[in-house]
Parts: structure tokens; C-alpha cells; sequence
């Protein structure tokens, strides 16, 4: 029995790459210097017309606040199997938000979107304040956001 | 015990709690604020839909309405080129200023739940709250002890300014405070998840929407029967996305719509814990009850002051008591010294019983005698020493001794001895430590020694009783004692006003300088300014020490700090050391003098008539009350002299008091005039109006000498029959207090 289980382990472990090819990348978010608490932030994929794909990163532990990132908790539908382990601390004022996640091969120069939907407490609640297309050559470029997030970039 | 209770979470807390405290206050402000500057439509005047459609007009960009518990309506909004955010009129719908949260109630906000410090601060937070409810309930319990019972926590406070206020102010503030700590500790308790607030649960976003042509916002139903009032948040769909829908937030409950035909798509009502949640949040940041805020804010300056007050009254109570080198804890220790001390001069003798017996290899324990606790551990003697205030009662640091008496449990194995401190010339002598003896004879301790007494801080008396608690404990004790003099001050004569000379009574009234008169050693000591005795009030005690004696004599005083005088009243007494000396001062001459606070002596504030009654010197501290009048209370003076050409202290100025009406009625008596009587017989004359004044709640303070405050005692008895009173409730009630010599 143990044998077999340690065998199943191995062949996943092999197998697993060719079923979903994906790769680390690096997401970077230079937080402007609002006045006002930690933000939240949502960073996502979706397809050209907006549709949810996958959650990259969530920044903010506390669930009873995701509501307030509307355009990704509607996609998501606040499930948590979306976003388990793939959340941190909010990101506040002035702050560099750094993290290497995984994205999966196929969502790379196939039409998909990053967004990230931002909010504060007692302040605006941002739909998509950034925007940038998912593509090799895109990597490294800056994407200025429209509310809190000074410039978003990624690296693959 | 209680009172570490109190005191180790009160200092420990201290800084936290006044942070706190002071941001709490200042956030207290803003629902008021908002309110103020909010126009709210009456229920059923308005509803979600109209507002809506209102806004649309101004703002077709629209993206979110919200409406804070204060009713300010803001709108959310993205044109082409911004975004923005307004605050709006409802009932326009038009813009009355641009929304901007305001970065200092913000950083205020941010102090008050996480210090700036995030989660380790908000866990500092909250047991900021914590400490604040262990000390509201402890302080209430320790106030209750106090004045005797839980059914007297409303009666008249007595004690020094700090622990006035801090009582006085505590009972105000108790019920915010509780209900701040409370509702405090319960959201802190939500925050780290260890209380659910029901917040997690949301409606599941609807999986269909009916996608026909999108209709104006002001006709969808269930917007149009929702009351503006209710309303907390409404959510616009994504304008690109058709199948979006709108986010609709209630008092009641959470919710989506269809954007094309309105209809609710999937509603849920609050759960109990959101609600609950809900109601403690609303209590503690008063949002939307305006009034409770202040309420609440009030309560937190108080909050301010008690920790001042708090802190500055261990402190005294540090101060009061000497250093004691390895003084073993309560439990640990096998000799227990107790100490009932007025001014701290029995405190020098229990120091060098103290010390000789941890000498003698003894675990040594000294306390105050109003420390005794309900059980030792390990004691196996114990040893009283206690000093007599006033007219046989108890002094400052034994005044609760016997009724904690009463309440203690298991007796030391080897038993007790008492010694008495106090001076032969009194009718008085040592009577509290006689009291102090039966009450544990009474209590079947085993007594080790007979009570001594010691006259005048005789040092050869002590050394005597020395040696035989030497015997008692199978080890000889030499007790030396050398009595400390007190810090005193070296003070300038400014004036001196002589009467009596006539009627073998010289009597002078005196008035010294209030700063230092000596050399100042250093500039430092200028900078740092110890160069007066300190803060007193008519009422209060100068200690004078006269040359040759460390022994300090004590005089009423006639004046406060803000006479810029000390003024006292001597009369000169045959082979009085004290008196002689101070009667053969000229001015420019100095003596050496200290102030020995007296608070329970002074007139309550308030509009309740004050009765003074005093003879000879006597008059001394209530001319000061008088003076000091300028609140004009209601105050009647019945003094005694010997006769009128001679002896009329302050006579000008009492004259004076009565035209301005800090003095409402002067009666004198004269001893040693053809028409002779006692101030004990003017009380009995005017019985009827002595009657009416005490019916007015009114106080009576008497000073003078021990015979004359007998008489009046006598007088008011006999006076108050008629009103089922006595001089002892009056006393009990804290509106009786004398001061005799």
C-alpha cells in the first residue's frame, strides 16, 4: 500500500507539468501615496471582455472586506478554493507590493488581461484600476493604475 | 489585594489608557459634527430609487451611493477624464462639497484601534480596554469599601484634591467607561476572529440576469420601495458589462438587482451575530447616535483626569511611607509591623523596629495599618504602632484598621503587642491604640505584650519597650531612635498683629513669607524651583519646628496659596517652647516650618450653608474660609473670646467679610465682660436657625480647644433632637468635622 501510494506521488509529480504547464512570474505593485489605511487589492486574470479566469493575488487577510473588490468577488465568486493561498498583507501608501506567483502557460499571449480591483476603507472602491495585457512582450512595461496603484508591471 | 488590583493595571495601563482615552474623545467628536452638517429627509419621505434618480441628473457617471451611519449621502462617480467623490444634498441630489475623509481623523482613527502599530498594536488595544474595564470595576469596588457600603457609593467624598476628583469623577464616568471597555474588548474580540460578527456570510451572486435593454434607475422596483434611511450602499453595475447587476445594502439585509427590470435577485437578511456586531459597533463609535458620542467622549476626558489623578495618588501614598530596606512581602514575612500615622512621625519608629528585628534574623513585613489583610500566611506576631488623631480617633493610615479588623480570617500563632504614640497633656492619650487593643483582644488574638505608650516621641520609652519585645522574641533588641526632623522650610516673619495683651491672653496673628528665605546653593535649584513649602489651603496644618526640638508643633492655617501669605494665630501659653518662641519673633526673623495637608478640614464646595464654630485661635482657619469665600456660600460664624476691647481677632476683617458677603452672620461671645456667655450658649439661642440651616444640608466645622468642642457637641446635640439627628450621624455623613487642640 505504501509502496503504491509513494509510486501514484512520483508519477503525479511527473506527470503533473505536461497536464498544466506553468511558470513563476513576478508582479509588481508600486503603491501611490494616498492618504487613508492599507489598501486591498485583487490581482486577477481575465479574458478580453473581462471575464474571470484565475486569481493571482490577493493583498489583505481579512474576508469579510473582499466584498468591496467587486469586479473579481463577482468572478470569483468569493470561493475560497480562488484564492487559497495565494493571499497577503494589504499594501499601504507609498508601498512596493512584490510577489512571484504561478500562472499557467496557456493564459500567456492568448488575448488575457491582468486586473487588479483596489479599495480602502471609506474611500473608493476601483473596478479594474489596472489593466495590462498578458503578453511576453508586454513583461517589464509599467501600467499606470487609475486609483491607488501608481504603475503595475510583471516579469516573467 | 483589591487595591493592587486597582493600582498595578491602573499604572501599568497609565500611558495606554490616556492615549486611548484622548483619541477616543477626539474621534467622539465627529458624529456630532457630521450631523450638523446633514440634512435627513423623515422616514417614508424618500426612497432609494428617487434619490437615485435625483443623482442620475448631476451624475450620469455614477458608480456607488453611500450613506454613513450619520446620514451624509456620497456619491462615487467616473466622468471621461476623473473620478471623484461628493458629498450630496438628498433632496436635490446636487453636490454640497467634494468628499474627502480627512487625514487626521484618519491617523486619530488609526491611534485609537492600532496605535500606528498594526496587529501588535491593535492586540495593545484591546487590552487597553481590557485594563479599563478591571479597573472600572475594581475602582467601584474599592470607592464602595470606602464609603462603607455598596448603598452609599453616591455620599459625600472626603479626602485630598487628587482623591476627590478621582472618585467624584470616577462615579460620572463609570457607565460610559463601562460601556466603552466593554464594547472595546468585543470588537477586538471580532477582529482576531475570536467572536464571530456574521460578516462573513454574503449572498451568493445571482448565476443569471434577465439581459434585456437597461432601465433608468429611478423605475426599478425594489429601489423605489426601499426607504433612503435603510439604505447603506447601492452599487452601480459595470457599465460595460450588460450581465452585471446592481449591489443593493440595507439596514436589513444584503442584496443584488436586475439592471434591466429591477427585481431583487438574491436577498439576505442580516444574521443575529451582524446584527449584534452591528449594535456594539454603533455603541462604541456612537455613529448615528450623535448624543451618546459626546456622552462617551465626556466620559473619556474624565478617564484622562483619573489617570492623573490616579497615578499622582500612588505616588503619595509611596511618599507616605519611608523607604523600608527588605521589607519581606505580606505572605512571606513572620513579623508583621503595622503603622498608624498621621504625619509620618510613628513612620520613623517603626523604621528602627523594622530594621532591628530583621537584624535579630526575622522576616519583616511593614505596612500601614489600613493595609491589614484578610490573612497571613506564615506571621506568627504581630506588632501594632499607631499614633491618635484628634479627639481619640484614628489617624490617616488606620483610619479602615478596624472594620478590615472585623473581616480577616485566622490568627497569628504567637499573638500581639500595641504600642501607643501620642502626648500626656491631652484628655486623649493614646486612646486609639487603647481601641486598637480591645478590638483585637476582642477578636481572641493572643496578646504578647500589655499596650505601652509612648509620650511625646520619647526615645527612652521606646528603647525601654524595646527591650521587652527583646524578651518576647528569646532575642535582645536594642531599638535607638533618632527622630528625624521633618524637610522643613526656613520661612520670613512679614507681619505680626498682637491682641489680648489686656486679658492675660496674648494672642498674635502671624503672616510668614511663602518662599524660602535662605540662601539658594545653586542656580539649578532656582531653575527647579523647590523653594517654598508647596501648595496649602486655609485648613491645612504648619508644622513649626522650634530651635532646639525636632519635634514640629502644629498650627491652623488662616490662609491659602493664593493669599501669598502663611498666616497662623498663637497664643502665647506659659512655658509654651513652641509659643514663647514664635510670640518673641520680630519681623525678618525666620523659622522652620513645613505644611501638613489637612483636607478633611475645609468647607465642602457647593451652595449648602456652612456653620464655623470656634473660640480663641480657634478662629484662625475658619477667617481663612471666609476670606476665601468668593463663591459667597452661605456661611454663619459663631465665635467665642474673652472680651471684645481686647481680644476680637480679626475684627476689621470679619467686619469687611460681612459687608461683601463672604460672611452671612457673625455671632460673638464674650467670656469676661459684664454680660459674659460661651459660643456653646449663642448655639443654644439660635436653635430654631441651627435646625433650619442643618435641614439645608448644611455643614458644621469647628475649631478650637478640646473643652469648648465638647460644649458644642453637647449643644448640637440637645439643639437636633427635635430632627431625630445627632452630631454622630452628621459626622458619619462627612458634614461634622473639627479640629481641636
Amino acid at each position: 500500500m505504501k509502496i503504491l501510494t509513494t509510486t501514484l506521488c512520483l508519477a503525479a509529480a511527473i506527470a503533473l507539468p505536461a497536464v498544466a504547464q506553468a511558470r513563476e512570474i513576478t508582479l509588481n505593485t508600486q503603491m501611490k501615496s494616498y492618504s487613508g489605511n492599507e489598501a486591498y487589492l485583487a490581482i486577477y486574470v481575465t479574458d478580453a471582455q473581462g471575464q474571470y479566469q484565475s486569481t493571482l493575488w490577493v493583498a489583505g487577510k481579512k474576508a469579510k472586506y473582499y466584498k468591496h473588490l467587486r469586479d473579481w468577488a463577482r468572478g470569483s465568486g468569493l470561493n475560497n478554493i480562488e484564492f487559497d493561498g495565494v493571499t497577503g498583507a494589504s499594501a499601504g501608501g507609498g508601498q512596493m507590493l512584490t510577489v512571484k506567483v504561478e500562472l499557467a502557460d496557456a493564459l500567456l499571449d492568448a488575448g488575457y488581461q491582468i486586473r487588479i480591483d483596489s479599495s480602502v476603507e471609506d474611500k473608493r472602491d476601483n473596478r479594474a484600476e489596472v489593466i495590462a495585457p498578458l503578453t511576453s512582450t508586454g513583461a517589464g512595461k509599467l501600467t499606470v493604475g487609475d486609483s491607488y496603484v501608481e504603475t503595475f508591471s510583471y516579469d516573467l | 489585594m483589591l487595591r493592587q488590583l486597582h493600582s498595578l493595571p491602573g499604572l501599568i495601563g497609565a500611558i495606554l489608557i490616556i492615549v486611548l482615552a484622548i483619541s477616543g474623545a477626539v474621534l467622539s467628536i465627529q458624529p456630532a459634527m457630521e450631523r450638523l452638517q446633514t440634512n435627513i429627509p423623515n422616514a417614508g419621505q424618500m426612497s432609494v430609487g428617487s434619490l437615485a434618480g435625483r443623482v442620475a441628473q448631476y451624475y450620469p457617471g455614477a458608480e456607488q451611493i453611500r450613506r454613513t451611519p450619520s446620514g451624509s449621502i456620497i456619491v462615487y462617480y467616473s466622468n471621461a477624464d476623473q473620478t471623484g467623490a461628493d458629498v450630496i444634498d438628498p433632496l436635490s441630489g446636487q453636490a454640497l462639497a467634494p468628499y474627502e475623509p480627512s487625514a487626521f481623523s484618519i491617523w486619530v482613527k488609526d491611534l485609537h484601534r492600532s496605535l500606528l502599530l498594526d496587529t501588535p498594536g491593535r492586540i495593545t488595544s484591546g487590552v487597553g480596554a481590557l485594563l479599563m474595564l478591571l479597573l472600572g470595576i475594581s475602582g467601584t469596588a474599592l470607592l464602595a469599601r470606602r464609603l462603607g457600603g455598596w448603598r452609599h457609593l453616591f455620599c459625600r467624598l472626603r479626602g485630598n484634591w487628587s482623591q476627590r476628583w478621582h472618585a467624584e469623577v470616577g462615579r460620572f464616568v463609570l457607565l460610559g467607561l463601562l460601556l466603552s471597555s466593554l464594547s472595546g474588548i468585543y470588537m477586538s474580540g471580532a477582529n482576531f476572529g475570536l467572536i464571530t460578527d456574521g460578516m462573513q456570510s454574503e449572498p451568493d451572486f445571482p448565476s443569471s440576469v434577465s439581459a434585456g435593454p437597461k432601465a433608468p434607475v429611478a423605475t426599478l422596483p425594489a429601489l423605489l420601495a426601499t426607504d433612503l434611511n435603510d439604505l447603506r450602499e447601492l452599487v452601480y453595475p459595470n457599465p460595460k458589462d450588460p450581465s452585471d447587476f446592481y449591489s443593493l445594502r440595507t439596514d436589513q439585509g444584503d442584496g443584488y438587482l436586475d439592471q434591466s427590470n429591477g427585481t431583487l435577485l438574491s436577498f439576505q437578511a442580516h444574521n443575529t451575530p451582524r446584527r449584534a456586531y452591528e449594535l456594539i459597533y454603533q455603541l462604541h463609535t456612537g455613529e448615528g447616535f450623535w448624543w451618546l458620542s459626546l456622552f462617551l467622549g465626556l466620559c473619556a476626558l474624565g478617564v484622562v483626569l483619573m489617570s492623573g489623578t490616579g497615578v499622582l495618588m500612588w505616588w503619595q501614598r509611596r511618599q507616605a511611607m519611608p523607604r523600608l530596606k527588605g521589607n519581606s512581602p505580606a505572605q512571606q514575612a513572620d513579623t508583621l509591623i503595622l503603622v498608624g500615622s498621621e504625619n509620618n512621625s510613628t513612620w520613623g519608629f517603626a523604621q528602627t523596629l523594622h530594621d532591628a528585628l530583621r537584624q535579630a534574623g526575622l522576616q519583616v513585613h511593614t505596612a500601614p495599618m489600613n493595609q491589614l489583610a484578610r490573612h497571613y500566611r506564615q506571621a506568627q506576631r504581630i506588632f501594632v504602632l499607631t499614633a491618635t488623631y484628634g479627639d481619640g480617633d484614628a489617624p490617616a493610615s488606620a483610619q479602615r484598621f478596624l472594620d478590615r479588623l472585623a473581616t480577616t480570617t485566622g490568627k497569628p500563632e504567637l499573638g500581639f503587642a500595641v504600642l501607643g504614640f501620642g502626648d500626656r497633656q491631652f484628655p486623649q492619650f493614646c486612646q486609639f491604640a487603647k481601641d486598637t487593643e480591645a478590638a483585637l483582644l476582642k477578636q481572641d488574638w493572643p496578646q504578647l505584650l500589655a499596650l505601652d505608650c509612648v509620650d511625646r516621641q520619647s526615645v527612652q520609652e521606646f528603647a525601654r519597650w524595646g527591650t521587652s519585645v527583646g524578651q518576647v522574641i528569646s532575642q535582645p533588641l536594642t531599638l535607638l531612635h533618632t527622630p528625624k526632623r521633618p524637610h522643613s522650610h526656613a520661612l520670613q516673619l512679614l507681619e505680626r498683629v498682637e491682641y489680648g495683651e489686656q486679658v492675660q491672653a496674648p494672642t498674635t496673628i502671624l503672616r510668614f513669607s511663602t518662599t524660602e528665605a535662605k540662601q539658594q546653593s545653586g542656580w539649578w535649584q532656582r531653575l527647579i524651583g523647590s523653594r517654598g513649602p508647596g501648595h496649602f489651603e486655609a485648613g491645612d496644618l504648619l508644622g513649626v519646628l522650634p530651635p532646639g526640638s525636632p519635634v514640629p508643633r502644629f498650627y491652623s492655617l488662616a490662609s491659602g496659596t493664593s493669599d501669598g501669605v502663611l498666616e497662623i494665630c498663637v497664643r502665647q501659653h506659659a512655658n509654651g517652647l513652641c509659643s514663647g518662641f514664635l510670640h518673641e519673633l520680630q519681623p525678618g526673623d525666620q523659622i522652620e516650618a513645613f505644611i501638613q495637608p489637612n483636607p478633611d478640614f475645609r468647607p465642602a464646595a457647593g451652595s449648602t450653608p456652612v456653620i464655623l464654630i470656634g473660640a480663641g485661635t480657634g478662629i484662625a482657619p475658619l477667617a481663612g474660609f471666609i476670606r476665601n469665600n468668593r463663591a459667597h456660600q452661605p456661611m454663619h460664624l459663631y465665635w467665642g473670646g474673652r472680651d471684645p476691647a481686647s481680644d476680637f481677632l480679626y475684627e476689621p476683617e470679619l467686619k469687611s467679610y460681612l459687608e461683601d458677603h463672604r460672611l452671612t452672620q457673625l455671632q460673638v461671645a464674650f467670656s469676661r465682660v459684664q454680660e459674659h456667655s460661651y459660643v456653646h450658649e449663642r448655639l443654644r439661642q439660635d436653635a430654631q436657625l441651627m435646625r433650619g440651616l442643618i435641614e439645608k444640608n448644611a455643614q458644621v466645622l469647628v475649631c478650637g480647644s478640646r473643652a469648648m468642642a465638647k460644649n458644642v457637641m453637647q449643644a448640637l446635640d440637645d439643639i437636633l433632637i427635635p430632627l431625630h439627628l445627632s452630631v454622630l450621624t452628621l459626622k458619619q455623613q462627612g458634614r461634622y468635622h473639627e479640629d481641636v487642640y
